[in-house]
């Protein structure tokens, strides 16, 4: 598995996001890959995707990247939004919105999509590579 | 009755045509014969707005009567032939032509005509009057030739007449007998206003001196206007404007009683001193004595003369008699709102005034009251906001105290009092004599929830349009006290409108999202995140205003690039299968061969699909995000650019082949259609803009279905604006006419930028010209006169656009880390996305759908529901 090539500010040297998948924490990124209010795309070791936010009260959320409505991966590529203070996406398809903590539908009590619990560690504390 | 009864109008202007449509509501039109001998070579027009011909409006648009009005009702007409002599006895008209009407009941409409006081050289050539569609045209035709100009009479039209000099490009002076302008319906205070207003647009203004003599040089063309204080104005032509006098010549010949001043005696059912003549509107002198110049007490007369002649056709009408009118008035003259209502100078015994004036703003407002607190009239000057409920509480007692009601908001002022503390018989609409009752019931009763729809229903506002403002405020109240809710918020997270936060963003120089949310959001969303409604219209505003205030344009720097939908985020249009379609410009739709083999190589090479759009250029379908730089980077090396496809944005600019080859084409379409595109590319606006041009009027370029549309004339470019196609097509309106280039490209800078300022989010300009109060007339007046003062600005930010312009794909291209976002998986920069796959169809790929679908729940589409 690649890691990102992104530059790591000082800050946060060493830091990863990782991800909890099929009963273990999977390393993704340096958490500045996460643009404030927009999500990106990741790739799990079974071939599953996932999108990955960060609001502004410094949250960061791991949901699957699969609109059910459509079935395209696209939901890392929606705008963020927060409404009574919860974060959600919205598809950027056809405008579906999803709570990021929850994975429900704001607009179909029967749809939600997966969620997935994310972490920061510091380099000391992960061992992958 | 053997042979139906005969009705003959004698004069078809505004009065005349409103008394036909009440004949007809009555039925009489199909019981009667009815004939109307108009004089003018054009039937019934609206004289009121005969001033728009200047900024644009033509002499079709002006008209009253739509087409079928005349052979739907069987009424004859017979236009360019006047009335000459009547006989009573016989009960026959004789036309100047000399065709006889024999006649059962004769209607006398034959309005007034301009006097011109009886100075020597009054016929010299050059001199006009300003009254007729025909006055008009000789004026314009030859001020062609002149560079000055003077109109006699600083009354309502007479500055109207200035006006339209002044747009005509002539050094304008006005010149007034009596000591100030408006004499009739203003007092000294608000004449000074009003004058300085007028001098601050560069007419020079002359009161308290008449005219004494026209010269003319030995071509016996006017040469200057000797004034009474024996000063001289040189000009080149004089227009008279001081005032009417009722056209009763005819009924005089005839026997019939005229007024010592003129005007042709009525009852109150507006029948002359013979009872088969009725005579109505300005020709007429009313019981209450009055000779009224106003059309809407002329428009009353032609009810009640309707009503009497359907009355005694066995009719069952029943209206009151005329008596007498409110000649209230309210205007804009030259941009300048001025009103008078009620007993506007204060004559009434013990009128007490209550008196508030700005000299430094131009405003001046004057309440007459009685000794016991009821509103008696006034004269408003600068700002006349407050007319519609002023006017209606007129002979009450107001329930604030008087001052209240002139003071401007927030002055210690209570809140100005709004038009709902009127009473149900307030009238509202004074053109259409429409009660406040009538238009809560088109709300509670009607179900009507919009403007428009209000009007249609009690045709209140379709008349001068001074009271619309009011409908829409009685419209909402009614709409709030039914339960439906009028937030006008922009979302959730923002209470202001589009237009407010673009005007908040303006003014306070605000950056970014965060710091307008954190400042302007309502308070629970203070902090937060925003949501996918507004952070891409404050993207829009943002990307607007970033040139004229400074700060980054490009869409994908900074917080910027977070705010965005995912397609400006991308730099491409996003298909459903989550893959992109690129579109470079093609702009007029002119393309090199060269240049359409690289589009042909680059598609073949990424194996996109290809279509060519309606907006004359090609579509490159199925590219993944991560494919998006290396196909821009052949693009933009053979040097193309972005063609904005994905952006509220201008698209294109659609171009007929024009004069160039084809042999009807009488302007260089071509040409014009890229200068255009090559302008507004990139300009950021609330929704998509498209345009188009056509080389002649054959319109090829459907140009007429676009935002704003250019249309070639023999001498220059006609302009239309607010088309659409799409699931609501209208046709576009057009806003002036027969412009040069510069004059062309002047105008739309000023439209469009007029748009993106007010319109609100995702409202196309169709839309935006329906909804925004004053509709059209509005606009043209903004962009074309000038009246808020707003152009030069306009102007500015267009040229900061302009100046500001860049390509995004080639910025992009340039910047490492704008790069890094066309990756498909953060973890995996270099692994395409296996979501993302086709399948063949027509020699060409589409999406594959089937590996989309998954257990959970079928495939949805904005249509319904696919099974695949």
């Amino acid at each position: 598995m690649t890691t990102a090539t992104a530059s790591t500010p000082a800050a946060t040297a060493g830091a990863v996001l990782e991800v909890a998948a099929a009963g273990s924490w999977h390393p993704v990124c340096p958490p500045s890959a996460l643009v404030v209010g927009r999500g990106v795309a990741a790739l799990l070791p079974d071939g599953s995707q996932i999108a990955l936010f960060a609001d502004r009260a410094g949250h960061t959320y791991a949901i699957a990247n699969r609109d059910p409505f459509t079935g395209a991966e696209v939901l890392s590529r929606g705008l963020l939004g927060s409404a009574d203070g919860r974060a959600f996406v919205a598809s950027p398809l056809l405008k579906q919105r999803f709570e990021l903590a929850t994975g429900r539908c704001l607009d179909d009590d029967e749809v939600s999509v997966p969620v997935y619990p994310v972490r920061t560690v510091t380099a000391a504390h992960h061992s992958a590579k | 009755m053997s042979t139906p009864e005969t009705i003959v109008l004698v004069g078809h202007g505004m009065v005349g045509q409103r008394f036909l449509e009440a004949l007809a509501d009555h039925g009489v039109t199909r019981r009667a014969r009815v004939i109307v001998l108009c004089e003018e070579p054009r039937p019934a027009y609206d004289r009121v707005k005969l001033t728009s011909y200047f900024s644009g409006a033509t002499p079709e648009e002006l008209t009253l009567a739509d087409e079928d009005f005349m052979s739907r009702h069987g009424i004859e007409t017979h236009l360019g032939d006047a009335a000459a002599t009547l006989d009573r006895t016989a009960r026959t008209v004789t036309t100047l032509s000399g065709s006889r009407f024999h006649y059962d009941t004769l209607v006398l409409a034959t309005g007034s005509y301009p006097f011109v006081p009886p100075v020597p050289g009054r016929d010299s050539e050059g001199c006009f009057v300003y009254r007729t569609i025909e006055d008009l045209l000789a004026i314009e035709s030859y001020a062609q030739t002149a560079r000055t100009g003077a109109v006699v009479g600083g009354g309502l039209l007479g500055l109207e007449a200035a006006g339209a000099l002044q747009g005509l490009g002539l050094d304008t002076h006005v010149v007034e007998f009596s000591p100030r302008l408006m004499s009739i319906q203003v007092d000294e205070g608000g004449g000074a206003a009003l004058r300085r207003k007028i001098e601050g647009m560069g007419i020079q203004v002359h009161t308290g001196v008449g005219g004494q003599e026209v010269i003319a040089g030995e071509d016996g063309r006017v040469r200057s206007l000797l004034l009474s204080d024996g000063s001289k104005v040189a000009t080149d032509l004089v227009i008279f404007s001081a005032g009417i006098r009722p056209r009763d010549q005819l009924a005089r010949e005839a026997g019939l009683t005229t007024g010592e001043r003129g005007g042709i005696v009525i009852d109150e059912r507006c029948r002359t001193s013979d009872p088969n003549t009725f005579a109505i509107g300005e020709c007429a002198k009313a019981v209450d004595g009055m000779v009224y110049g106003l059309v809407a007490p002329g428009y009353e007369m032609a009810e009640t003369a309707a009503a009497a002649i359907a009355d005694s056709l066995g009719g069952e009408v029943g209206r009151p008699g005329f008596t007498g009118a409110d000649t209230s008035t309210k205007l804009k003259l030259l941009g300048v709102d001025v009103a008078s209502f009620g007993d506007a100078l204060g004559t009434a015994d013990g009128a007490l005034d209550v008196l508030y004036s700005d000299s430094r703003a131009g405003v001046y407002k004057k309440l007459v009251v009685s000794p016991d607190g009821a509103l008696l009239g006034g004269v408003l000057v600068g700002d006349a906001e407050a007319y519609g409920t002023l006017r209606a509480l007129t002979g009450s007692v107001p329930p604030v105290p008087p001052e209240s009601l002139v003071l401007p908001a927030g002055m210690g002022a209570p809140a100005a009092l709004g038009p709902t503390a009127l009473p149900d018989e307030a009238v509202i609409c004074s053109c259409h004599n429409v009660q406040k009752g009538a238009v809560r019931a088109a709300v509670t009763e009607h179900e009507c929830t919009d403007l428009p729809s209000v009007k249609k229903c009690t045709r209140a506002g379709t008349g001068c349009g001074s009271c619309v403002k009011v409908l829409g405020q009685l419209m909402d109240a009614e709409l709030e006290a039914g339960g439906i809710a009028v937030d006008k918020g922009l979302c959730g997270c923002f209470s202001h409108t589009r237009a407010e936060l673009y005007e908040i963003v303006r003014t306070l120089r605000l950056t970014t999202f965060a710091e307008i949310l954190d400042s302007q959001g309502r308070p629970e969303a203070r902090q937060g995140d925003g949501c996918e409604i507004c952070k891409p219209a404050l993207a829009s505003v943002l990307a607007s205003l970033a040139p004229a205030l400074g700060s980054g344009g490009h869409v994908l720097d900074g917080e910027q690039a977070a705010l965005q939908d995912t397609n400006d985020h991308h730099l491409a249009n996003l298909q459903r299968n989550g893959s992109y379609s690129v579109v470079p410009r093609v702009p007029g739709g002119e393309i090199t061969p060269a240049k359409l083999i690289v589009i042909g190589e680059v598609a073949r090479d990424f194996g996109l699909y290809t279509k060519i759009t309606g907006g004359q250029r090609i579509d490159m379908f199925g590219a993944r995000v991560d494919q998006l730089p290396a196909i821009w980077a052949r693009l933009v090396d053979a040097g193309f650019e972005s063609g904005h496809a994905y952006g509220k944005s201008l698209r294109t600019v659609k171009s007929c082949v024009g004069q160039t080859w084809c042999r009807y084409g009488v302007q260089d379409s071509v040409r014009m259609a890229i200068s255009l595109e090559l302008r507004y590319r990139g300009l950021r606006a609330p929704h998509k803009l498209k345009s188009a041009v056509s080389g002649c009027a054959r319109e090829c370029a459907e140009a007429m279905g676009k935002d704003f549309g250019v249309i070639a004339t023999a001498s220059g470019w006609n302009l239309y604006v607010g088309g659409n196609g799409g699931a609501t097509p209208r046709h576009a309106d057009l806003l002036a006419q027969d412009l040069s280039d510069a004059e062309l490209v002047r105008l739309i800078d000023r439209f469009l930028m007029f748009y993106i300022r007010t319109a609100d989010r995702l409202e196309r300009t169709s839309t935006w010209l329906e909804r925004i109060d004053g509709g059209l007339a509005h606009v043209r007046d903004v962009v074309v006169h000038d009246s808020l003062g707003l152009c030069d600005e306009l102007e500015e930010l267009m040229a900061a656009h302009v100046e500001g312009y860049r390509d995004e794909w080639a910025a992009t291209l340039e910047d490492p880390e704008r790069l890094q976002r066309f990756v498909s998986f953060v973890n995996a920069p270099g692994a395409p996305d296996p979501s993302v796959r086709f399948v063949a169809e027509r020699e060409q790929i589409k999406p594959d759908l089937t590996l989309l679908s998954g257990p959970d729940i079928p495939v949805r589409t904005l249509e319904g529901t696919s099974s695949r």
